[in-house]
């Protein structure tokens, strides 16, 4: 049994930990399965896919409308489980915590709302160059609809985007910066407290895409001041199909609703709608109620595991790889910021990351190969793609090193 | 190394792998194309040098992906060369329904042999998202001919 002692003093039992995911126990091509794509998205304890279960045997019906016992209890935990992510992130209200379906959704949301309202031809957002897809593609939309002007942060050769390079390119016309949290490909934490005070003294307002964060790090949107903070149930060990976006309700307010339909109105015309309060105001239609219900059984797990206890389990886990996979002659390791989450991408002399992920598959790992939905960021490290390991909370020591000789495996194959 | 994993990269695979044939620009190349993969970022270029009487007197490729993407566009370089571009395409016709797993087309006989030496792809129709891989090259190679700028195998 590996007991890895916490910063928070608890002593966290990985063993236990393990045998609250189901999935873990089973094998994958005849060998034990070792999961490392926990970026793309993390597998779910019990807790979760039973809290999910428990909505539909016993308490489901839709929400906001029925005058009748299940939908008053189904919107009721709907609405609890809003309480518990504005605890999770330390929102001042509840009601600034809208769900979505995703990241993806809740960044195209700020776009689509804020975007259209506020910015005009010329105004400037400033974006990272380690962003993914979902917090590129929409501010293309909308440059392409308003002529805003789009303004890329360079990243370091070792991955860091610093405040000051980020503070290079503020000034007068910008409008918005959003950013990544952490990157989900170099395992970058980007300094988003200092950039978010800089955006500020120029009068831009910051979106954070916190995907990557908030199952590696504790996130409080009132002590970064956020503006927006966006991230996804799946990855934090809930449901797919759930995303938030945390908003300041006086921005919130004033943005027109995104999409339109049932629960989002208070009164409907053929002439005129109004609209609804918040949160109601941006979730037209029937939401992920279970989904919703299961996202706070995986933030209680999480929380209740720590996300102290959690980094620090993690952190003994990357340098442990870090140091590992170095060892392998032709490994180059890509994102060595001293001040990373649990990622290790790496690209090998030998091999494409597409074979490297096929022959580690053949001994049960599963990693990511590809651009990662981060294909500038790609052409910055003069890449086609990479292999990335991530690591989530109940992966263990003993895996790293069946990634560590599945690589060797690779090397034997390809390496001359 | 197990079984499945020899079965996808045998060793003609794993030669064309490191040691490509064909991998070079045809300066005086008639018809080329672009080729993409947009799911792993892959990308490849394909020459041609087809005379009047529609026979391929020369083909190259260039671009780096992985094992079976160069393996396939090496084999494809050395068993279209000197075909006619029908040929051409009853071996990619052939090749498709190989990797995925479709009813193979009769070939007419000289095309046999050729068609054999490719059959060490096989192994890809185990593995939906490398068919893609090992299609690349020949989707490219159809887009040069018919003179289409840009494949994807999205």
């Amino acid at each position: 049994m590996i007991i890895t002692k916490a910063e928070a003093g608890h002593v966290y039992d990985i063993d236990r930990v393990r045998a609250d995911f189901p999935i873990l126990a089973r094998p994958v091509r005849g060998r034990p399965l070792v999961y490392l794509d926990n970026s793309a998205s993390a597998q779910k304890p019990q807790v979760v896919i039973d809290a999910e279960s428990f909505v539909y045997e016993t308490e489901y019906a839709n929400i906001n409308r029925g005058l009748y016992y299940l939908s008053e209890r189904a919107t009721e935990r709907y609405e609890a489980s809003r309480r518990t992510v504005q605890h999770f992130i330390n929102a001042k209200h509840s009601r600034e915590v809208i769900f979505t379906r995703n990241t993806t959704e809740s960044i195209n949301l700020v776009a689509a709302s804020y975007g259209r309202r506020f910015l005009q031809p010329g105004d400037e957002i400033i974006i990272s160059g380690l962003e993914h897809h979902s917090n590129i593609v929409p501010w293309q939309l909308l440059r392409d609809e308003r002529g805003i002007v789009i303004k890329v942060v360079p990243v370091a050769d070792n991955g860091e985007v610093s405040a000051e390079a980020v503070a290079a390119l503020l000034g007068p016309r910008t409008k918005l910066v959003s950013v990544a949290h952490v990157s989900n490909v170099l395992g970058t934490i980007l300094p988003v407290a200092d950039i978010i005070r800089q955006a500020h003294a120029v009068g831009a307002k910051v979106l954070i895409d916190g995907a990557q964060a908030v199952m590696h790090l504790p996130v409080d949107v009132q002590e970064l001041d956020a503006d927006f903070y966006a991230f996804s149930s799946h990855k934090i060990y809930g449901p797919t199909g759930v995303g938030v976006l945390y908003g300041k309700e006086e921005l919130l307010n004033a943005m027109p609703p995104y999409q339109g339909g049932g629960d989002m109105i208070h009164t409907v015309t053929f002439e005129k709608s109004t609209w609804a309060e918040l949160p109601a105001k941006f979730e037209a239609g029937t939401p992920a109620i279970a989904q919703v219900a299961a996202l706070a059984t995986a933030i209680d797990y999480v929380s209740k595991l720590g996300l102290a206890a959690i980094a620090a389990h993690e952190a003994d886990l990357l340098a442990y790889a870090t140091q590992s996979l170095q060892e392998i002659p032709g490994l180059r390791i890509f994102g060595t910021v001293p001040h990373k989450a649990a990622v290790v991408s790496f690209a090998l002399e030998s091999a494409h990351p597409h074979d490297i992920a096929q022959v580690l598959d053949n001994s049960g790992v599963a990693i990511r190969a590809g651009h990662h939905c981060a294909q500038p960021l790609m052409e910055r490290f003069d890449v086609p793609a990479l292999a990335r390991a991530s690591f989530g909370l109940y992966n263990t020591r003993a895996e790293v090193d069946a990634l560590v000789a599945a690589v060797r495996k690779v090397e034997e194959l390809f390496g001359q | 190394m197990n079984d499945d994993l020899r079965d996808l990269y045998q060793e003609v695979i794993l030669d064309h792998g490191r040691h490509p044939r064909n991998r070079r620009i045809i300066e005086d190349a008639n018809h080329h194309a672009h080729g993409e993969n947009p799911l792993c970022g892959d990308k490849l270029m394909v020459f041609l040098k087809v005379n009047a009487a529609g026979v391929i007197d020369d083909v190259s490729f260039e671009g780096k992906g992985c094992a079976i993407s160069t393996a396939s566009a090496s084999l494809m370089t050395e068993v279209v060369v000197g075909k006619t571009q029908k040929q051409a395409e009853d071996l990619f016709a052939a090749f498709h329904a190989l990797t995925t797993g479709g009813e193979p087309p009769v070939l007419p006989e000289d095309l046999e042999d050729d068609f054999d030496r490719l059959c060490v792809l096989a192994g890809v129709r185990d593995y939906p998202v490398r068919v893609k891989c090992a299609t690349l090259a020949w989707h490219t190679l159809e887009a040069a001919m018919h003179d289409a700028q840009k494949v994807t195998t999205e």
